[in-house]
Order: structure tokens, then sequence, then C-alpha cells
């Protein structure tokens, strides 16, 4: 790697929507949250788990509150259709004496017995339905269900805090640990990576934890709980039940090892569709310039094909499930209603133990489907997790010295004495570099792109640590100061011209928060900002959107200036500070810099070799190697790289 | 919604067709509880075991005529949603790509992107699940209504109680829990920007030593948005445990009060039983439908952002009659040319008059914003003219097929737009039938050749998208390579120059001298240098020509020429 790690900020943070291929399809329609695509595979499940546990440890008195609901409410819901079927079972006893009564009533009257017999049978004691019992049994009914409902809410409510606060909890954490890592480590990935491991990843830990988990509890007690209730009415048919059961579960099983190549090519396409769209879109000017729609066209048209081939099959697979699972289960309904109605029949069981076994049979493939989801929804959240912790185990930036240096007034002198320096160890990109830029110094760098210009900056600012050797301001090596107070000497624009989403005013602030509003004023005057500023809808109150692309890239740049004029720093960084806006602008900026550089140092890098003509020091750089050095006068009269490149502004002319 | 569902129509049969399956499936599974009252009422309570096993027969093969239907319904509901998935996701791009860049500009690629990608795919999802739901439940409802009306009509009194409960209820949570969905993206949205912002601008936030000030608003950002999840986490807590209630209580109400008519001889027991099942069936079916209630207004918002982009009118179209000049005479001509955004306040250009012919150079400079790019997209048509002519080989523009006319001009755009696939098919792009000396013919001109023979696999090195494994000035060179190896009648560089060094540029410049003999050139730079030897100078100062000549006449005549040069070159280079 050359010194490029400088010089590509925000290359992933704009990608824009279609991050990635997962995004497209999500949820995949009914069916779709028992059937996702291959399942992540966490690395190490056991060490992960051991590091989430104590999170959830911090709030063990509350988890285990929540574990006790969780049962009872499933316990107290289990018991219903027991009790009903009992209420149903008194009916039934009432209605077969009935019946038996006007069976006899009727016999003795068909038979022609004596008149005496049928008066016998006509005022025998006329059975009553048991209105009062069932009565009693339906309130006691109505009584767990409030209570299960009640509990389950408790339950439900509690787990809400839990949840969201482990989740804030990680993520402060994590945010503290990014504040800690050195730039080597966002410069070697994407924002886009970093920032879907603090949103998505944290987001899938919560939803875990707040749903899956109680989940969890509620269905392995509801299966346990509703195999022991079927077991006591009926050994045979729970037996039924249970060979219902591996049918659903293989079935299941079976559809989604099918599946999974369908999804795989659903996923590949959709991948391939989201990367051409992007890329037609982005270059829509050179598309349509070099008359390629209809190239475009065809290409989307085949992939979108594709995906329609291996889209519908996946679909289609992922809703075979659900109808499978209902022929299931309504397989075992028809068989309890046929053994169930052989066996009331022969009275060896009651009618309301079929209605009950009906009803637990209902409630069994739920738990059942869930429990085999949750272990893929573990895994992936064990993934999640595994990824926020590989960012907590990143090593740090080096901690602060401990008896840091400051300087009560800085004059600016820097050295670099004999500085070694690399991206990567193997890579070694400055291998002995001594430059000295005296107190009020010009110093402008000049160079071919990865000659390591950016590279003086990260290492000025600390951004990274030097290999060896060490710079020095004001005579005190950088690594004896807080890193605080050490870039609070420096003044830095940046080619890369970031700002936040806030009012203009703020954004100026940013170089000097405390500054006051006058201050502010004085500086967008000096950086020629305020003429534009005030020419917005919303002045200095206007507010940059999230790309600030309400302003142009020039006046972005402008806004950067004002922020470090403001900042007012002993020594100035200008990493081609001016390369946005247009050349007339510039020489007004100029001015405004010359101002600001008089009697301060300042490193200037700069392509358009006029602006930096004036420098009382220009490096030249090629390869981290400084070739030439020396004022502009002096470097022509050389007549080496310097002179070349000077002169070849003017190539034709001559 | 209801417009997009136009897309429908190839699939109308299998619409027809699936709501026939699904007829069938809610016959079946409304029939079940009905067989089984059967069974209870003439089986168990009268010990009849024939009737038993006839009855159980029957109910198997029902369950069975219920799982083939509904197999077959989620069969056509994956045709039809993926189908219309297509044909949308297709017409829409088809569109988009006839976009001129004034459409395109005002709807914004990354928003274009999301429209042909996610927003498409919310609809299909949502059209799965509709086939399933919105069909099915309805008729399931009904149907429940009416066979449980069948079994008792007094006992059906209860519904006519629960089934408000429920409603009331769920549109009330629903009422509640929905903004605060809204308000929890939000706060999402601020996390997630708080979070990038602090990431884009790490080295910013390190310089000026915000690093407190950014974790203050992290944490804020977090603390708020754990602060609405946690609210919307308690109301929904509520959401189970009361659905649940209401459906428990329903079936104990059928208990009771079914067990009163029953005491009174007034229905059965089985019947009794077949009730409570169908009040289940019945609550289920309306709450699905409130589920999809909650789905629709998601693939609403994107139905309308996908219809936005097809009734969109392109503004640069194809006229009736195309006329194809006489003859290639790569002249390039502009007469009183001037042009507006709709609705813009003032021009971007205003009288704009030019001629380039062949073999000429024309150049064109200015400050940011001046309309320099504006005016180089007029001549391929990403634009129209809103007065005034642009001509090339004397027609006007809007009088040729965009087709013919682009096939004239290689263009370099600003922003260097290179494509993933290898050096090689990224020249290519500009002349597809290119031989492999004319596409490094053209890389030796554009001085793209050193490189790209020095990259691991030469010229069928792999680039990335948006060719991130190259610098800008080797993007800038590739994209101008593609557009030489075209060979056109006109060239025009918006600005393409920006990225290489000095040598580099000068280079190129002269190698492309000879290339371009007998093409019209134009170029829009902002630097002097690459300009200066022009045969014509065209100096726009917010969208006005303010000056026009060569450099020498320039110097003399024109103020804000003067300025430019002032600022970018020393004393005695001016001289």
């Amino acid at each position: 790697m050359s010194a490029g790690a400088g010089d590509r900020p925000a290359s992933g943070a704009n990608r824009g929507p279609g991050r990635g291929p997962g995004g497209m399809m999500g949820g995949g329609g009914p069916g779709g949250a028992m059937m996702r695509g291959p399942a992540e595979k966490a690395k190490d499940v056991k060490g992960t788990l051991k590091r989430l546990l104590p999170y959830l440890a911090s709030r063990r008195m509350k988890l285990i509150v929540v574990f006790i609901l969780a049962i009872a409410s499933t316990v107290f819901s289990i018991v219903g259709p027991k009790i009903m079927g009992k209420a149903i079972t008194k009916l039934a006893d009432g209605f077969l004496a009935v019946v038996q009564y006007i069976y006899r009533l009727m016999y003795a009257i068909n038979t022609n017995q004596p008149a005496s017999a049928i008066e016998a049978a006509r005022s025998a004691y006329i059975p009553q339905y048991d209105m009062q019992y069932i009565g009693r049994l339906l309130l006691l009914l109505a009584g767990l269900y409030v209570l299960s409902a009640l509990l389950s809410f408790i339950m439900s409510y509690l787990m809400s805090g839990v949840s969201q606060n482990i989740v804030y909890d990680m993520r402060n954490q994590i945010k503290e640990k990014l504040d800690r890592l050195p730039l080597k480590y966002y410069d070697a990935r994407t924002h886009g990576e970093i920032l879907s491991r603090v949103t998505n990843d944290m987001d899938n830990i919560a939803t875990t934890l707040q749903q899956s988990l109680t989940q969890l509890i509620t269905s392995v007690a509801t299966i346990l709980g509703v195999l022991c209730m079927m077991f006591s009415i009926s050994p045979l048919m729970t037996l039924i039940a249970l060979v219902t059961l591996p049918l659903s579960v293989l079935f299941t099983l079976a559809v989604t090892k099918n599946s999974q190549k369908f999804y795989v090519g659903q996923q590949k396409a959709i991948g391939e569709l989201n990367g051409h769209v992007e890329e037609m879109y982005t270059g829509h000017k050179a598309v349509k310039v070099f008359n390629h729609e209809e190239e475009s066209i065809a290409h989307f048209q085949e992939i979108n094909d594709r995906l329609y081939d291996v889209g519908w099959k996946a679909q289609f697979m992922s809703g075979l499930i659900q109808p499978a699972l209902n022929f299931v289960s309504n397989l075992g309904y028809v068989f309890v209603c046929i053994l169930g109605g052989v066996l009331v029949a022969r009275r060896s069981i009651e009618v309301g133990d079929v209605q009950a076994f009906i009803q637990y049979m209902r409630t069994f493939t739920m738990p059942i489907v869930q429990t085999a989801n949750i272990a893929n929804i573990l895994q992936g959240t064990i993934a999640s997790a595994e990824r926020v912790f590989e960012v907590l185990d990143e090593p740090e930036e080096k901690p602060e010295t401990d008896h840091p240096v400051t300087l009560a007034h800085v004059d600016g002198h820097v050295e670099f004495e004999h500085v070694v320096f690399g991206y990567s160890s193997d890579n070694i990109l400055m291998r002995d570099m001594n430059i000295e830029a005296k107190t009020g110094q010009t110093v402008a760098i000049v160079g071919p792109t990865g000659a390591g210009k950016t590279t003086m900056v990260n290492l000025l600012m600390r951004f990274y640590e030097v290999n060896g050797g060490q710079i020095k301001v004001d005579g005190v090596n950088i690594t004896d100061m807080r890193r605080g107070d050490l870039r609070k000497i420096f003044g830095m624009v940046l080619q890369d011209t970031w700002l936040f989403n806030g009012t203009i005013f703020d954004n100026i602030k940013y170089g000097k928060w405390e500054a006051g509003e006058e201050q502010v004023y004085e500086a967008a005057r000096a950086a020629h900002a305020d003429h534009f500023i005030r020419g917005l809808p919303g002045g200095y109150q206007t507010i940059l959107n999230e790309e600030a692309s309400n302003i142009s890239q020039g006046q972005r740049q402008l806004l950067t200036i004002a922020r470090a004029i403001l900042s007012d720093p002993a020594i100035l960084i200008l990493d081609e500070a001016t390369s946005n806006v247009d050349t007339r602008t510039e020489v007004l900026i100029q001015k405004a810099m010359d101002n600001l550089m008089h009697e301060r140092t300042s490193f200037v890098i700069a392509h358009r070799l006029s602006t930096i003509k004036n420098a009382d020091l220009i490096l030249v750089m090629s390869r981290g190697a400084i070739i030439e050095q020396g004022n502009h006068q002096q470097l022509m009269d050389v007549g080496g790289f310097y002179a070349d490149l000077y002169n070849s502004q003017f190539a034709e002319e001559a | 919604m209801i417009k997009i569902m136009r897309y429908l129509k190839p699939y109308l049969f299998l619409v027809l067709l699936g709501v026939v399956v699904l007829f069938g499936q809610a016959a079946a599974d409304l029939n079940l509880p009905n067989l089984m009252s059967d069974i209870v009422n003439q089986g168990m309570l009268q010990g009849d075991m024939p009737v038993i096993y006839r009855t159980g027969v029957k109910m198997l093969v029902m369950a069975f005529a219920g799982a083939v239907c509904s197999i077959v319904a989620s069969f056509f509901a994956a045709r039809l949603a993926l189908g219309f998935g297509r044909d949308v996701r297709s017409a829409v791009f088809s569109k988009v790509e006839a976009y001129s860049l004034y459409e395109y500009e005002k709807i914004g690629a990354a928003s274009l992107i999301t429209r042909t990608t996610n927003d498409i795919t919310q609809i299909q999802t949502v059209l799965v699940m509709g086939f399933r739901f919105i069909l099915y439940s309805p008729i399931m409802c009904v149907g429940g209504i009416v066979m449980s009306l069948s079994k008792d009509k007094h006992l059906a009194m209860i519904l006519l109680v629960s089934l408000p409960t429920l409603l009331v209820i769920m549109v009330g949570l629903a009422s509640m829990v929905v903004p605060a969905f809204t308000t929890m993206q939000k706060k999402i949205d601020q996390l997630n920007l708080t979070l990038r912002e602090s990431l884009t601008g790490i080295r910013v936030i390190r310089a000026f030593n915000r690093m407190d000030h950014e974790k203050e608003r992290f944490t804020q950002a977090n603390r708020d948005l754990t602060n609405v999840a946690i609210r919307v986490n308690k109301m929904m807590a509520s959401l189970m445990p009361i659905m649940t209630l209401i459906m428990n209580g329903t079936t104990v109400a059928i208990i009771w009060f079914g067990g009163l008519r029953v005491s009174r001889m007034q229905m059965q027991i089985g019947d009794m039983m077949a009730f409570s099942q169908y009040a289940m069936q019945i609550m289920f079916s309306v709450l699905m439908v409130a589920v999809m209630f909650v789905m629709i207004p998601r693939a609403q918002a994107s139905a309308v952002r996908v219809n936005e982009v097809l009734d969109m009118k392109t503004e640069v179209a194809d006229p009736a009659e195309p006329q194809t000049p006489p003859q290639q005479s790569a002249l390039v001509e502009f007469r009183g040319v001037s042009f507006a955004y709709p609705g813009a306040e003032r021009p971007v250009l205003r009288e704009i008059s030019f001629v380039s012919a062949a073999g000429e150079t024309t150049a064109i400079i200015g400050g940011t914003g001046s309309g320099k790019s504006t005016l180089a997209g007029l001549i391929p048509r990403f634009y129209d003219a809103t007065e005034g002519e642009v001509l090339v080989d004397g027609v006007n523009v809007k009088d040729m097929a965009q087709k013919s006319l682009r096939a004239k001009i290689g263009f370099v755009p600003q922003g260097a737009i290179l494509f993933s696939g290898t050096v090689n098919k990224n020249i290519r792009f500009g002349k597809k039938d290119a031989s492999e000396e004319e596409i490094e013919r053209a890389a030796r001109t554009a001085q793209a050749y050193d490189f790209v023979s020095q990259m691991p696999d030469g010229f069928e090195t792999e680039i990335a998208q948006g060719g991130t494994n190259l610098s800008g000035g080797q993007k800038q060179r590739l994209s101008i390579a593609r557009a030489i190896v075209r060979n056109p009648e006109i060239y025009i560089f918006d600005d393409s120059f920006s990225a290489l060094d000095f040598k580099t540029d000068a280079a190129l410049r002269a190698a492309l001298k000879k290339e371009i003999e007998n093409a019209t050139v134009i170029i829009v730079a902002q630097r002097i240098s690459s300009i200066m030897d022009a045969d014509r100078i065209l100096v726009l100062d917010e969208g006005r020509l303010v000056g026009a000549g060569t450099h020498l006449e320039l110097l003399q005549t024109c103020e804000v020429y003067r300025e430019i040069c002032v600022s970018q070159l020393s004393e005695e280079e001016l001289a």
C-alpha cells in the first residue's frame, strides 16, 4: 500500500442504497420468517456467549423475574383447555342424562308398559344441567386467563427495558472504543462496514434479547406443559400428536434444505441486479452519451429474468411450509377426532377431553416452529455479537504519555528527525525523513500522487505513529504531549470538506466552540464566505443537509477554511485546501490565507504550483523521500524534477 | 398503490385462478369443524362408530384438498408477485435509461437506485402477503361468519361483542404504536447520521479535538433512541396478552352461553364446539387483515415513489421524423442559446452564440457555477436549450435522433465515470467493435498506456466498481481513452484534465492534437494552461458570454479573463 491511506476517506460512506445484496428481499413473504438465506455461522459460539453473559448478568434479578413470569403465564394458560374440557364434559353429562331420561320414557311408552311404569318414568327426576358447576369452572377459567395475560404483559414490560438498556450500553461502549481506535483502523475499512456493526448488528442483538429470549422460554414451557396435559388426557392420542411432530419438523427441514440453493441463487441475482442498477444509474451520463442504453437494458433484463426464475421458486418453497404445516396439524386434528370419538364412544375418555386435546394440538405447532427458528436466530445473533466484540478487541491507540508536556507558548518550530514510517511494518514508505520548518516559515510539499504528502499530515497530527525517529514541535517530541494539546496547535484545511448536519454557523464555530458570534462572522468574512452565506435563504442559520449538497463543493471548502481561521492555530496545515474553488475565488482566499499564514508556520500541499511559488521552503517528494528541497528560485536553478514539473505547464508555449 | 397494480394485468388470469383456489382452501378449512361437530354429535355421544369412521375419512379428504389448494395458491402467489416485480423493475429501469439528465438530476441517482430495487421489492413482498391475507382473510372471515350463523344465530351475538372489541383495541393500539414506530425510525436515522458523521469526519473531529462533543451527541442520540424503543416495546408488550385475552374470553363466553343453550335443548354440544372454532378462525382473519393494514402504507409509499419514476415525462425526446445531416462536417454552432432549469429564477446560460468548425478547438472557461458544464451538456442533448438553437453539422440537435447525434460525440465527463470490468472493456465502452490495436492506440494517446501495462493484468486488469482501485488521474485518462477510441467528429472534454499533473496534461494535449485534426474539440476547463492555445476561448460569467477570442486577444479585451489569468499565472508568464 502506498501513501494512499490518507487520500481516500469517505469512500465507503456514500455508497448509497443497495449496500449489500441482502437488503433487497429481506422478509421474503409469508413464511419468510421461517426461512432465511443460509444462516450466518459464528466462529466461536462458546466464547462469544461467554462474553455476552456479563451483559445479562448485571440485570440478573430482572431476568430471573422475567423467567418466572414467563413460565407462570404459560402454565396458567395451558391449564385453560383442560378446565374448558371439564365444563364441556359436564354439559355432555347433562345432555346424556336427559337423553337417558327421554329414552327410558319412550321405552316405557313404546313397549306399552303399565301406566304406573310410564308415570314413574315420567315423574322420575329430570336431570338438570349443572350450570352452577359449569359457571364456577368458567369463572375460574376466566380468572386464569386474565392472570396469564397480566403476567405475560408484565414479563414483556420488564424485558423491554432490559434489552434496550443492554444494547444502549453496548452501543456506548463501542462508540467509546471507536474513539480510541487509531486512524489506521478507519482507513482500512469502509464506513459502511463499521456502521453496520454499530447499527445492524446491534439491532439484531436487541431484537433477539427482546423477543427470542422470552419466546424460547415460553415455547419450551408450552411444549413441555402441553405434552404433560395431553399425556394426562390420553397417552394413545398423545402418541398421534408426537408422530405428527417429527413429520412437520422433517418437512420443514427438507424444504429449507432444498430451497437453500434457490435462496443463494436469489441473493446472488439480487446482488448482481443491485450492482448493475447502481453502476448504470451513477454512470447515467456516460451510458447516455455512448449510446449504451440498449446494452444496459439487455443486461438488466437478463439478470432480472434470472432473478425471477430463481426468485419465484424460492418464494414458492417458503410458501410451501405454511400449508404443509397446516396440513400436518390438520391430519393430527382429524386423527384426534376419530380416535377421540372412538374412545369417547367406549367411555374411556370424556367429550370435553377431545375438545381440550384439539386445543392442545393447535397450540403445539407454533412453539415448535418457533423453537426451530430460534436456533437460527440465535446463530445470527451470535455472529452479530462476534462482529461487535471484534471491534471491541481491536488494538487501541498508544496510550497518552504519563507526564505530558504542555507548551505555554507555541513558536511553531517543527522538526522531522530521521523519521521512519510505513502504513504496515513490511511496507516502509519513509526511511529517513529529515525536515526543519523554522518559526513562521511556509513549507510547501509537492510531488505526484502516492509520494507521501498526506502522510506527512497524518504524522504531524499524530493520526499515525512513526515507526522510528521523532517529530518535534518547539523541541518537544510530539509523543510527549497529549494528543489533544498537540492538535490544538494545528489548524487544518483538508481536501475532504467534512461538514456536519447542522447550521452553517455551528459548522464554522466547530473550529472554536467558545467563539463569540462576531468572531464567527469575522472568520467567515476572512474566508470570503460571508457573501455567499448571506445570499442563502437561511443565511448563517441555513442547515446543511446530510450530504451538504445544498451548497457547492467550492462553498463547502470556504466554510472549512473559515472554520480553520476561527480556530486561530499556531501552525497551519493546508492539504489541497483550495482544490475545489475556482482560481479567481482562490486568489481571494489566498489573500485571506496569506494574512493567516503571516508569521505562522504553515505546511501547504498543493497541486497548483502557482499557489506555492512564494513558499520559503519547497519539498519535492517522491515515494516517501524528499528528492529536492529549496525555494522556488533555487529549485528552478537546479533544473530537476520541480523545474520539469513547473515548465511543463507551459510546454506548448515554448 | 392501485395505479401500480396495472402491472398485474398480464397475471389477471393467475389472480382469478388463485381466488378460486383460495375459495377451495377456505371451504376445506371451514368444513373441518363442521365435520368434527358431526363426529361429536352423532358419533361420540350416540356411540355410533361407523359415523365416526365415515366422517373421519371425509375430514381427511377435506384436509388434503385444503392443503393442495393452499399449495397451488402459494404457487400462483409466487409466480404473479415475482412476475409483477420483474415487470415493474424492468419498466422502471428502461424508463430511467431513457431519462435525460434533467429528470435524472431531479430525482437523484441514489433515490433512483432505491426506487428500482428496494421500493419494488417492498411492493412485491406485500403482494405475496396480500394474496394470502387480503384475499384469503376476508373469504375466511365471511365464510366463518356464515358457518357460525348456520350453527346458531343466537350464539353469534357473542361475536357482535368480541369482534368490535378486538377491532377497537387494535385500532387504538395501532394509533399509538404506529406513530411511535415512526418516531423510532427517525431516532434510528438520527443515530446513524451522528455515527456516520463521526466516521467521515474522523480527521476533522480529532484535529479540532471535538471527540467529547461528538461522544455527547452520540450518547444523546443513543439515549433518545433507547427511550423511544423502550416506550414502543412497552406498548407492544400489551398487544399479545390483550389479543390472547380477547380470544380466550370469547371462548369462555361461547361455552357459557352455548352451555345455557345446550341445557335448554336449543343447541348440540358438537355445534357449540364447532362454533368456538369458527369464532377463532374469524378473529384470526380479522387480525391478519389488520396486519395487512400496517403493511400497506409502507408499500403505498413505495408505490408512490415508483409511480413518480414511471410517470415522469422525458423532456428530451426524439422527433417524430428525425433528420440526418447531409454530411459529417464536424460543425458545432450555438445560435442565441439560453438555458434555464424549469422553475428556476435565473437562467443558467443566456444568449450564447458561437461556431466551432472541424479542426478547431473551442475552450470554455469561467468560475464555478458559471454554466460551463451545462453549455457542454447541451450538445449531446443532456438538456434542451430553452431558447435559441444548438446545431450539429447544420442540423438542430432537437431534430436529430439522439442515438445518431451521440454517435458523433466523444464525451469525457467531469467525474471520470468508469464501470466494473476490465480496462479493455471500459475503453471499448466507447466503441463496441474496436480492435485491440485501436484500444491500445487510444490508451497511448490518452497517456494511459504506461500505467495500464504496469498493472498486474495489463489491459485485462479488473476495475473495481466506481474505479476505486485507480487514482483520479488514472481514471480521467481511461475516460479520455474511451472517448478517443470512438474517433468522433466532436470531442467534448468536461473539465477532464483537472486531476492530471501538468506534465501529463501537456503530454496528453500534444498527443491528442494529432488525433483530432478533423474533429471539433470543445474543452471545459479551469486551468488557463490547458486552453491557452485554443482557437477560440469563451469566457463565461454567471451564464453570460463575456469574452470570446484567442488567449492574446482576450488578455487585451476581457477583464474577467485577465483576472483568471492573473490568479493562475505569474507576471512573466503573462507577458
